[in-house]
């Protein structure tokens, strides 16, 4: 952690995240191939792309749950893939955040909802029952689930609320860089609705920087305020996100977008 | 078959070689699980096997044994380990805690303090603290490895949230030495404080699982809680009513078909030595001591 600290002044003029050339192999077959880009604090970059286009890839290698093959990763000047694992673990429960598209994944199906809140906090450190409940009952009422529901396991959960538990359990200990990989996946159009909404929200008023990958342009839309396209690995074309949509260049995202709107 | 075709202490001198190799590390790592390759022994699983086989790792022909479950020396279980070290080392056992160079228990610790030059050798169902909320083993390795023992507090917070208290009362989980985290073995938390800074050697066997792991003499172990709800070592706010002890752990007895009932040491050595020198509880027989 005191590593990080000491560069905390320096950033407001630097990318937060930092990539170059970053290349995964799944044997012969190509993960994503040289993606190159700069996060700055406070944006939300939105990685779009059909199925298969390597987004999922790209994601894990930069939150590290999947080793990169070529390329190097900055975050605030520290070059992730040099760390050691209990550094890039430290960094990832306490500096950042990953919302997994299926909530299973990313919360205890066996632990009450405030304990799900509560294990960041308890991983960190904190030691005091009732203060950690009390940030578990502020958050659960952030994420608009009623926090009399706290003691409540996430079984007894709907699938929106589940997704809006995983938030929290993420936002918690207030991270900086948020990883999402489609976080509105298999929901309802409606509870998407206000899932949207609500991250909108988190991450204006948490100052957040999201890297948050989705194949709905309409997610990427309300969210990002710049898009990457990718296509068989690689990305073809990147920009603000109103003018990726509004005015594509590449033929590929004519076509990505143009398949959007005819629905 | 005469007893004389087993090795002393039944394993041959390899096996015991391999595990007395992982009771060193053990004792060089505390609290830390060390793989080790279990045997079958002749008996079943829940009897103890790993416990049995680290002491028969440890015996020499001038130990003198003793074998204690949930703090008796006479049940079943405590009874037949005996005996087959009895039959298979040919060691002198007693009941005696003071007596003893080397304890074999199930659930308890005894209320005699330990002394230097002795071994408490517990038997140990489930090795790992952390199972119970994160089932894969590679993972709960790399949280020991990396120190990352937050789910530790997760389960003492579902403890409170749903029971107002702690209410973990056996296996109650330790960290050793600032370290490691541990779990006991199921004896009671009011044991926990005997663990830390005992002046005998404490070794840990679990069979099935196949880990042996250790804490040498006078390691520091304390116990997890939370600031606003400490851990509190506690025992049935009784004394025995053989011995009168009170502050020894105690079982409760039911009496008679009528709903009587007393409660008595659960350690019997201890309660009968008392009662040697005169000591009396409540129902104490008449003409007794
Ligand atoms: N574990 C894996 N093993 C082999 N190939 C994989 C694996 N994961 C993904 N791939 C392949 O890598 C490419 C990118 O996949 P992915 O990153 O999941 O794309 P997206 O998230 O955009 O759908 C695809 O060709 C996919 O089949
Ligand atoms: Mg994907």
């Amino acid at each position: 952690m005191t590593a990080f600290d000491r560069t905390l002044t320096a950033s407001a003029d630097a990318p937060l995240l930092s990539v170059q050339d970053l290349t995964k192999r799944y044997g012969r077959r190509i993960g994503c191939e040289r993606v190159s880009f700069d996060l700055w604090p406070g944006e939300v970059l939105g990685i779009v792309g059909e199925s298969g286009s390597g987004k999922s890839t790209l994601l894990g290698c930069l939150a590290g749950h999947l080793a990169a093959d070529e390329g190097q990763i900055l975050y605030r000047g520290h070059d992730i893939l040099a760390m050691s694992e209990p550094e890039r673990r430290l960094l990832s429960r306490t500096e950042w955040a990953f919302v997994h598209q299926n909530p299973r994944d990313g919360l205890r199906m066996g632990v009450s909802a405030g304990g799900n809140v509560g294990e960041r906090l308890m991983a960190i450190g904190a030691r005091n029952y009732g203060a950690i409940r009390n940030a578990a009952s502020d958050w659960l009422t952030k994420v608009e689930i009623d926090p009399g529901r706290i003691d409540d396991r996430p079984r007894a959960f709907s699938g929106g609320m589940q997704q809006r538990l995983q938030i929290a359990r993420n936002l918690v200990t207030a991270p900086r860089l948020v990883f999402m990989d489609e976080p509105t996946g298999g929901l309802d159009v409606s509870v998407q609705a206000r899932l949207l909404d609500l991250l909108r929200g988190l991450v204006r008023d948490m100052g957040l920087s999201v890297v948050i990958v989705t194949h709905d342009l309409a997610v990427a839309r309300l969210l990002a305020d710049r898009l990457m396209v990718m296509k068989d690995g690689r990305v073809i074309e990147t920009g603000l996100t109103d003018q990726v949509l509004d005015d594509p260049q590449a033929a590929y995202t004519q076509l990505l977008v143009s398949s959007v709107l005819q629905v | 078959m005469t007893d004389a075709a087993y090795n002393f202490a039944y394993l041959d001198e390899a096996t015991k070689r391999m595990i007395r190799r992982a009771l060193l590390k053990g004792l060089a790592i505390p609290g830390y699980q060390v793989p080790f390759a279990s045997r079958e022994m002749p008996m079943p699983y829940g009897w103890g096997t790993g416990g049995v086989q680290v002491t028969a790792a440890c015996l020499t022909p001038g130990d003198t044994l003793k074998v204690i479950d949930q703090g008796a020396d006479d049940t079943t279980n405590a009874v037949s380990i005996r005996k087959f070290f009895e039959r298979t080392a040919g060691v002198a056992t007693t009941e005696r805690t003071a007596g003893a160079s080397v304890i074999q228990t199930r659930h308890r610790i005894p209320e005699k303090p330990l002394t230097e030059g002795q071994i408490l050798v517990y038997q140990v169902p489930i090795p790992e603290p952390l199972r119970f909320l994160e089932p894969r083993e590679s993972e709960t390795r790399r949280m020991h490895a990396l120190e990352e023992y937050g789910l530790m507090h997760v389960k003492l917070y579902e403890d409170v949230a749903r029971h107002g208290a702690i209410a973990t009362s056996y296996a109650y989980p330790v960290r050793v030495e600032g370290r490691y985290v541990m779990d006991p073995s199921p004896i009671p938390k009011f044991d926990n404080p005997k663990l830390s800074g005992m002046a005998a050697i404490q070794l840990f066997g679990a069979g099935r699982e196949q880990r042996v792991y250790a804490l040498p003499p006078y390691s520091r172990v304390v116990s997890l809680d939370f600031e606003d709800h400490p851990f509190e070592p506690t025992k049935a706010d009784h004394d025995c009513d053989l011995c009168g002890a009170s502050a020894s752990y105690l079982d409760e007895v039911i009496t008679d078909d009528a709903g009587g009932r007393m409660f008595v040491c659960s350690d019997t050595d201890y309660c009968a030595g008392r009662r040697a020198a005169g000591q009396r509880g409540r129902l104490a027989p008449e003409g007794e001591a």
